[in-house]
């Protein structure tokens, strides 16, 4: 049993923060936040030349050839500065299900470019039912002529508005309601009858709504098998959750760091409020909080590395870290008192985003009737 | 990273799973009535003592009482993480293992004690020869442990004590105290305290049953008159037995019997998933959403103690992870009780013994016995104040 992170781990750690300290300081997140954008193209170039977006893509396709954990260790650093634009919806929702299940054609069109930082990727997956079971999938694809024709309408989809390529995730049999059926294609964004609307959310994260109206997609750009996609959205589902728990784990190691300094700094009735019982015993939960949701974001995540059985774990995962970022983020702004509630300090950064991961994906009772299922209830 | 054990760590395990299985009593497990983190339900409190000294015995032959302990000191010389696989085990068969001795006393022993003392008592703990009783807690002392009042007065070669301990676990039946007493009154409170070993059959110890909330004579007060103890037994230098406790807590805190939630948890899934006339618990959904919760705590629970058992191997003290760890797995005692209680609802409460009691009662036993769990080596509070203050670096005043 080893619990560390190995030296190249570290350094990335280390370098992820000294970098995202500098390049992505919270003027620039709070800017990014009320941009249409999301992101800075500037910051993106220099992620690229970083080789941050190809982390985890093969050399050969212009990656540098790194694991799943070693992404999660950059995303645990990306919660914790808080780096707003579509990384996330690139690298996770998009290029690694091109690296899993694409062909050979894809990926050498696709991962080179999204390594260099030239494209930009999502997956449209949930719908007005905002759920995520293959039951809920409606929008078809019909075959004509060589080519899909995509009707439908995908909500919640991250990052739509600035991406090149959207994963649809389509029926593409009748029988409603199964697993069976289900393809997942590339669309190019800008193809005519894709209608992309930006929603305004509580985390000021980009979140749209996609109209696929008579989308035509060649057949060339299935991604998979045909009809057998739900196990690729299962693949990128399980990848995602994980993954969002890392960058949920920053963040409130963040807010653990802010609330104590400032408990240390904060005088009322002549001492540090840091020194009353009441704000130690909230510190201290937080810690318990953070490091539980490490210890456990970390064991989901090294399952899924593995390739090892991970429902039951990643389920576990987002469950406990869902929840305990909501209770770190909510004792952060009762340390802070009245300045927390402002648009000028960076508490409400973090609370509006611990709330918007705890969401996506399946929030804590959805993924305890996961676990319930496993355990065979 | 790597969540597997070893191929050497599995063997271990494998080993100790069969050895358990084939030295336990039938039937010990099921009948045992032990709740994982409480200090009330002990099998020492109910159970013929030959049984469990005749296991305990084979436990030390080999070596198994003191797994990570180097050799020379009558140990198996294995890593923590072996050591912990072994507590991981044994805690899920709810056998009898370690004790004071062998986990708190022995290990401090190990860390302050001299050579001499190191070669006089570490053999015997190891061996199983020797049981420890915690001598901290006074009626006037408790949270505040630095104010403890009993004396040790130098006297030649011996030291004469007088006072009262409370709160006893295990007193009477075991043979010495770890005990701290005050050996210098002048000095501020936390530097005036030694460490001392004192022979329970001593002339002018008496000691005092004390029935617990469960009907377990589990603890006892113990009153020291005139109690005349060789000097050689005070652990380490005079005067430093605050630092001394302070890492004997940590040891203490890190003995969690990480299993016996799982195995208690297993039983009370069964439970649920069982139809009791005609319908099962688990039909319910904010019972299964109950369940999932449990079962989610007790896997944070375990990456707890594997970190704790890891960063020992790697030559770092765990002190706020110790302390993390019993907040963490005392807590889950209460809510285990708590839900099982909630699964079985009316039939939670019926006692073992009693016509329809379901699980041997255990439920209705732990629901008493997780009050302790919040209590005993530091109240919840008291793990607060030292991970607020020991670990976060947050001001005293």
């Amino acid at each position: 049993m080893d619990l560390g992170l190995t030296e190249e781990q570290e350094m990335l750690k280390t370098s992820a923060r000294d970098f995202l300290q500098k390049e992505c300081p919270k003027q620039l997140v709070k800017e990014l936040d009320e941009s249409d954008e999301g992101y800075s193209p500037e910051l993106w170039r220099k992620m690229a030349d970083l080789g941050w977006i190809g982390l985890v893509f093969p050399e050969e396709y212009g990656g540098s050839g790194g694991s799943f954990l070693d992404l999660v260790v950059l995303l645990e650093e990306m919660g914790y500065n808080i780096l707003p634009g579509p990384f996330f919806s690139t690298v996770v929702l998009g290029a690694l299900p091109i690296l899993t299940a694409g062909n050979e054609e894809q990926k050498k069109e696709f991962l080179p470019k999204v390594a260099s930082g030239k494209m930009l990727l999502t997956l449209a997956l949930t719908e007005p039912s905002a759920r995520y079971d293959a039951a809920s999938v409606k929008t078809t694809a019909v075959a004509q002529s060589g080519e899909y024709v995509v009707n439908g309408a995908k909500l919640f989809v991250p990052d739509a508005n600035v991406a090149d390529y959207i994963l649809c995730v389509a029926r593409t049999k009748e029988e409603v309601g199964t697993e069976d059926g289900i393809t997942v294609f590339l669309v190019d964004a800008k193809s005519p009858g894709v209608k992309c609307t930006l929603l305004k959310t509580l985390a000021r994260d980009k979140q749209c709504e996609v109209i696929f109206d008579s989308v035509r997609v060649s057949k060339y750009n299935i991604l998979g098998k045909l009809d057998e996609g739900w196990p690729v959205v299962e693949s990128v589902l399980q990848k995602a959750t994980v993954a969002k728990c890392a960058e949920m784990v920053g963040g409130a190691q963040a807010v653990l760091e802010m609330a104590v300094s400032y408990a240390k700094e904060r005088v009322q009735f002549n001492r540090p409020i840091g020194s009353f019982q009441a704000i130690q015993h909230y510190c201290a939960n937080m810690v318990t909080d953070v490091d539980g949701s490490r210890f456990i974001t970390y064991k989901a995540a090294w399952k899924v590395n593995e390739g090892l059985p991970a429902a039951m774990d990643v389920a576990i995962a987002k469950a406990w870290t869902s929840e305990a970022y909501g209770r770190v983020a909510l004792l952060g702004h009762q340390i802070f008192g009245a300045i927390g509630f402002t648009m000028d300090h960076d508490m409400h950064l973090y609370y509006r985003r611990a709330k918007a991961s705890e969401m996506m994906f399946g929030d804590g009772n959805f993924q305890r009737a996961v676990v319930a299922q496993e355990l065979g209830l | 990273m790597d969540f597997r054990f070893s191929k050497q760590e599995e063997a271990f395990r494998t080993e100790v799973e069969d050895f358990i299985k084939k030295e336990l009593p039938p039937g010990w497990t099921e009948e045992n009535i032990y709740w994982p983190g409480g200090y009330g339900t002990l099998a020492d409190f109910e159970l013929s003592t030959p049984l469990i000294e005749q296991f305990r015995r084979r436990l030390a032959k080999k070596g198994w009482l003191a797994i990570s302990w180097p050799k020379e000191y009558g140990g198996a010389g294995r890593s923590n993480i072996e050591q912990a696989i072994f507590h991981e085990r044994m805690s899920y068969y709810r056998a009898p293992g370690g004790e004071i001795a062998t986990d708190i006393g022995g290990p401090t022993i190990l860390h302050f004690g001299s050579e001499e003392m190191k070669k006089e008592w570490l053999p015997g703990i190891a061996g199983g020869d020797i049981r420890f009783w915690l001598a901290y807690s006074e009626p006037n002392a408790g949270s505040d442990l630095a104010s403890l009042q009993t004396s040790a007065v130098e006297d030649g070669d011996e030291l004469v004590i007088n006072g009262q301990k409370t709160w006893s676990t295990v007193a009477h039946v075991s043979d010495y105290a770890w005990m701290v007493a005050r050996t210098d009154p002048t000095a501020p409170p936390h530097k005036g305290i030694s460490m001392i070993i004192v022979d329970n059959k001593s002339e002018g110890v008496t000691i005092r049953p004390l029935i617990n909330i469960c009907g377990f004579h589990s603890f006892n007060e113990v009153f020291f008159d005139n109690v005349r103890v060789p000097k050689k037994n005070i652990v380490g230098e005079k005067n430093q037995g605050w630092y001394y406790v302070m890492l004997a807590l940590d040891f203490e805190r890190l003995i969690i019997p990480i299993g016996g939630f799982r195995r208690t948890f297993e039983e009370i899934l069964e439970y649920a998933k069982t139809k009791h006339d005609g319908q099962a618990p688990s039909s319910d959904p904010l019972i299964r959403n109950k369940l999932a919760e449990i079962a989610i705590e007790i896997e944070v629970a375990y990456m707890f103690f594997w970190q704790t058992a890891w960063m020992l191997d790697r030559g770092l003290v765990p002190n706020i992870e110790a302390s993390v760890l019993k907040l963490v797995t005392t807590e889950l005692s209460q809510k285990l009780a708590t839900a099982g209680m909630e699964v079985m609802g009316p039939y939670g409460q019926l006692e073992r013994g009693s016509k329809w009691a379901s699980l041997r009662g255990r439920v209705s036993a732990g629901y008493l016995d997780c009050i302790s769990a919040l209590v005993g080596a530091g109240t919840s509070e008291i793990q607060r104040n030292i991970i607020a203050m020991r670990g976060l670096g947050l001001p005293r005043k």
